[in-house]
């Protein structure tokens, strides 16, 4: 249990998966203009993730173990989530049209994504079993929501401060994600 | 378009540079250009992948039915993927050891899967082939660029050479994650500087940044569904 509570607290803050290993930087730098759409957009990636992370475990260790396919990973893994994530879109739109409505338009964007098939591949290389993988996914994804809402609220508030021209947009982006990251080293005392 | 293998060439490493023109494959860009020789190590594995993808799928374009294009694209490029990552392992194990998760991610590197919609699909093997050559010099140019302005102020050295005189205190910020951000903001704010002074340039101050990424998950990746219902029939 407590092994878990320490994988689930590293992989959302210490190794937080945009500001420390760069994954899912475009859903972070692009749908991140306002809290109400990056909030959707996180709400979707927790969704996403975590089936994901369920899924590509369950494949790994019963279809492509026995029959000694390891090697085929990244090709599985990524037409899994692309399918399933056309899955769930399906799913989704028939039994909760709300729930679909509130995430409807991010879903589709998320297999390009990064960070799914990211933590599809780290639960595989550091050998996590299934309730270990499907809490390091959460544990991802939600560190991927506090980092994109934050980042949202911050860029809400600049939007009428005076910026330097040639720092617009973009690179203004950019640096405040550099302090976030810095802010975030602060975390890694905590395990 | 006239469409030929210099042009294609120039355009790729120039006109249409895919990280400081088109502001693609950011994951990459940030994550493993800690030092010059991982950036082009990172620049040569995607050139490699985005060559032969090219190829491949430009021959293979009037095969493929439009409905299930892009899981068909996935599925070659995953196997390029596959492909360079094992050779990397098995011919520069220092290499593979750096870059890590970040080679099989090359499959979901917008790059690739956006100029397999939007060149490869349209355009003859050979002329695919070296958009795909083009584009990924461009891309291992701008990855070894930021690897070095990273790795001289971080380290004071450039692709392993003490270049900075020995009393130069290395700031180890920017080896680290947050000083990935700076470099990068700073090389597209000179990149908008100079934009800024020709005025008669066509193209717009780089605003939307990965905005352009979420357009290419518009165009080429993402909203329009893996398996594509809405396209009829050619």
């Amino acid at each position: 249990m407590k092994d878990l509570l320490l994988i689930a607290i590293g992989s959302a803050l210490v190794n937080n998966v945009v500001l420390s290993q760069f994954l899912g930087l475009c859903p972070f730098l692009g749908v991140s203009k306002k809290v109400e759409t990056a909030g959707g957009m996180g709400a979707a990636v927790i969704f996403v993730i975590t089936i994901a992370s369920a899924v590509t475990n369950l494949v790994y260790t019963f279809i492509l173990i026995p029959t000694k396919l390891e090697y085929l990973q990244t090709i599985v893994f990524i037409l899994v989530i692309a399918a399933l994530v056309q899955f769930v879109e399906l799913v989704l739109k028939k039994s909760m049209p709300s729930l679909y409505e509130a995430l409807g338009v991010y879903l589709p964007l998320i297999t390009t994504n990064c960070a799914v098939l990211g933590v599809a591949l780290t639960n595989v290389q550091n050998s996590y079993d299934f309730i270990t993988s499907v809490v390091n996914g959460v544990g991802i994804s939600v560190g991927f929501t506090i980092a994109i809402v934050i980042l949202a609220g911050i860029r809400e508030r600049m939007e009428h401060n005076n910026i330097p021209e040639s720092f617009k947009g973009m690179p203004i982006t950019l640096v405040t994600a550099g302090l976030m990251a810095i802010a975030f080293f602060g975390f890694s005392g905590i395990i | 378009m006239k469409a030929n293998p210099v042009e294609r060439l120039i355009n790729g490493i120039v006109k249409e540079n895919p990280t400081f023109v088109l502001m693609l494959g950011m994951c990459p860009t940030l994550a493993v250009t800690t030092s010059a020789i991982n950036g082009a190590g990172m620049g040569l594995s995607t050139t490699a992948v985005l060559m032969f993808s090219n190829l491949i799928i430009s021959a293979l374009r009037n095969i493929i039915p439009d409905r299930v294009r892009i899981p068909g694209y996935i599925v070659v490029i995953a196997s390029l993927v596959t492909i360079v990552q094992f050779l990397l392992e098995g011919y520069v194990p220092a290499v593979n050891a750096a870059l890590g998760l970040y080679i099989p991610l090359i499959v979901v590197n917008c790059i690739i899967l956006g100029r397999a919609e939007s060149f490869a699909a349209k355009n003859g093997p050979i002329v695919s082939f070296f958009d795909g050559l083009g584009m990924g010099l461009g891309f291992t140019i701008a990855l070894t660029l930021i690897g070095a302005c990273r790795e001289l102020l971080g380290a004071g050295q450039i692709f392993g050479q003490q270049i900075m005189p020995a009393s130069y205190e290395p700031i180890t910020i920017f080896i680290l994650a947050p000083g990935a951000f700076f470099v990068l903001a700073c090389l597209v704010a000179i990149q908008n500087k100079i934009k800024m002074k020709k005025p008669e340039s066509k193209i717009a101050q780089v605003s939307g940044g990965c905005g352009d990424c979420s357009n290419c998950g518009n165009s080429a990746c993402g909203s329009r569904s893996f398996f594509d219902t809405t396209v009829d029939d050619k």
